[in-house]
């Protein structure tokens, strides 16, 4: 296993996934490095949902604007847009299972070869719950995941199959790691670049899926 | 007939029977039925299912109902802030059926809607599809879910008229109108009631059909991640 491989930190993934967003796109962006996606859309336009039954989300509050009544999915406390609108989780999941989301951005412990998507639960240890997850990976137009390549064991966690239990199967379209940019074709997965500093040989190589 | 009442006990009374289903509105703490779950664990009433997308936190919300045992089963889609529902369902004392967010939104919306069940691609392949019919439309896998009819709802609107007609806040609204909807009865607390005709038809978000018993309260609106920015950012 290439160990000190450098390639892409959290916030030059964030910034290659940003990439792949268009002007006028309506979008989902999960927990974690998805969420820093946002700080690199530019001048696009984009509007960002909150499956809670948002449209068109805005950064954190300023201390003492805090309102109990406008959280994001996380749960933290955020505010409005002059284009946002709110509307029932019901609906919100309409919306997302009806294919009008054009991407989501989401976070992964494991993703196959197959567009296999493990991201809720390890057995054995403290299982929360899959919230809006499996909705979205089963309704949005197109899902990326942002990951690291690697566990911290230096695994892959791009796997021939996935071991974790899913959260969606075959529903990935693009991966985006420290390493580079992988799509997944009916063949296996291609790569789309290396992320600076890393050469296909040591992205093959960290990697156990089947690439083509 | 007169849909508002004084206190959230009394307009719970003759409502609750142990072993009941109900469905609860509210994301994480925002929007929840604050006052009516606080008259639930007073009433003493035991042996619940309660559908609701989370399960509060351990002195709060639903968090209260289950630190004195009054629910056995819930309905959720993520339980992770909460350590004593954690203990209680690891000691097998509590069941837990996860449904995925959106499933269980529209199960609630298609039990209000008189719909028994409803085929989603959503959990295809993964452990929820287990045990439930699969239907193949235009090539494509879907597995079917069921409606959830509650003996009785719990919601939290923002404002009223005293026909029942609600308007909710924000991101506060989340599962109220589902949960509102799917629920032989329905009991609504809100921050204000306001006189009939004093909201613009156009504006209300849920009609009073919906909406049985009445009551208005003060409410904490506890947040639960006060996340902020700092002003020279800006």
């Amino acid at each position: 296993m290439a160990g000190e491989i450098k390639g892409w930190d959290r916030n030059q993934m964030a910034a290659r996934a940003a990439q792949e967003l268009e002007d006028g796109m309506y979008v989902n962006l999960g927990i974690g490095i998805p969420t820093l996606v946002a700080n690199y859309v530019g001048d696009k336009d984009i509007t960002l949902q909150s499956e809670n039954g948002m449209l068109g989300m805005r950064p954190f509050p300023f201390e003492g604007e805090e309102d109990p009544d406008l959280i994001n999915a996380g749960k933290q406390t955020i505010t409005e847009l002059a284009r946002t609108s709110y509307f029932d989780s019901a609906t919100s999941f309409g919306m997302i299972r009806g294919g009008k989301i054009a991407v989501a951005v989401l976070g992964a412990m494991e993703v196959s070869e197959r567009g296999d998507l493990a991201n809720w639960m390890i057995p054995g240890k403290l299982v929360k719950g899959m919230g809006g997850a499996m909705d979205l990976v089963a309704g949005v137009g197109r899902v990326i995941v942002v990951m690291d390549h690697t566990n911290k064991h230096g695994e892959s966690k791009v796997l021939r199959d996935c071991t974790l239990p899913l959260t969606g199967k075959g529903v990935v379209d693009r991966i985006i790691t420290n390493l580079g940019v992988l799509d997944v074709t009916h063949k296996g997965l291609h790569i789309v670049e290396c992320a600076d500093g890393v050469t296909r040989e040591e992205l093959i190589a960290a990697t156990e899926a089947t690439i083509v | 007939m007169k849909k508002v009442f004084a206190t959230a006990s009394e307009a719970l009374d003759g409502l609750l029977h142990d072993g009941m289903l109900i469905a609860a509105g509210g994301f994480g703490l925002c929007g929840i039925p604050e006052l009516l779950i606080d008259a639930l664990v007073a009433s003493g009433v035991k042996d619940l299912t309660v559908a609701s997308n989370n399960a509060g936190v351990d002195d709060f919300g639903l968090g209260k109902l289950l630190a004195t045992r009054q629910i056995s089963k819930m309905m959720s889609s993520y339980v992770g802030e909460n350590a004593e529902f954690m203990r209680q369902y690891l000691s097998g004392e509590l069941e837990l059926e996860f449904n995925p967010q959106g499933t269980l939104a529209e199960r609630m919306r298609a039990g209000g809607s008189g719909i028994p069940g409803f085929y989603t691609q959503t959990g295809v392949g993964t452990q929820i599809a287990e045990g439930k019919e699969v239907k193949i439309f235009n090539g494509k896998e879907y597995i079917l879910e069921e409606g959830i009819f509650a003996d009785l709802s719990i919601v939290k609107a923002w404002k009223a008229d005293d026909t029942g007609n609600l308007i909710f806040r924000k991101t506060a609204r989340n599962f109220n109108p589902p949960a509102a909807m799917c629920g032989k009865v329905c009991v609504a607390e809100v921050e204000e009631i306001v006189p009939r005709g004093s909201i613009d038809p156009d504006h209300i978000h849920l009609p009073g059909i919906y909406v049985h018993r009445l009551i208005q309260g003060q409410h904490e609106k506890r947040i639960e991640q006060r996340t902020v920015r700092k002003r020279e950012e800006a």
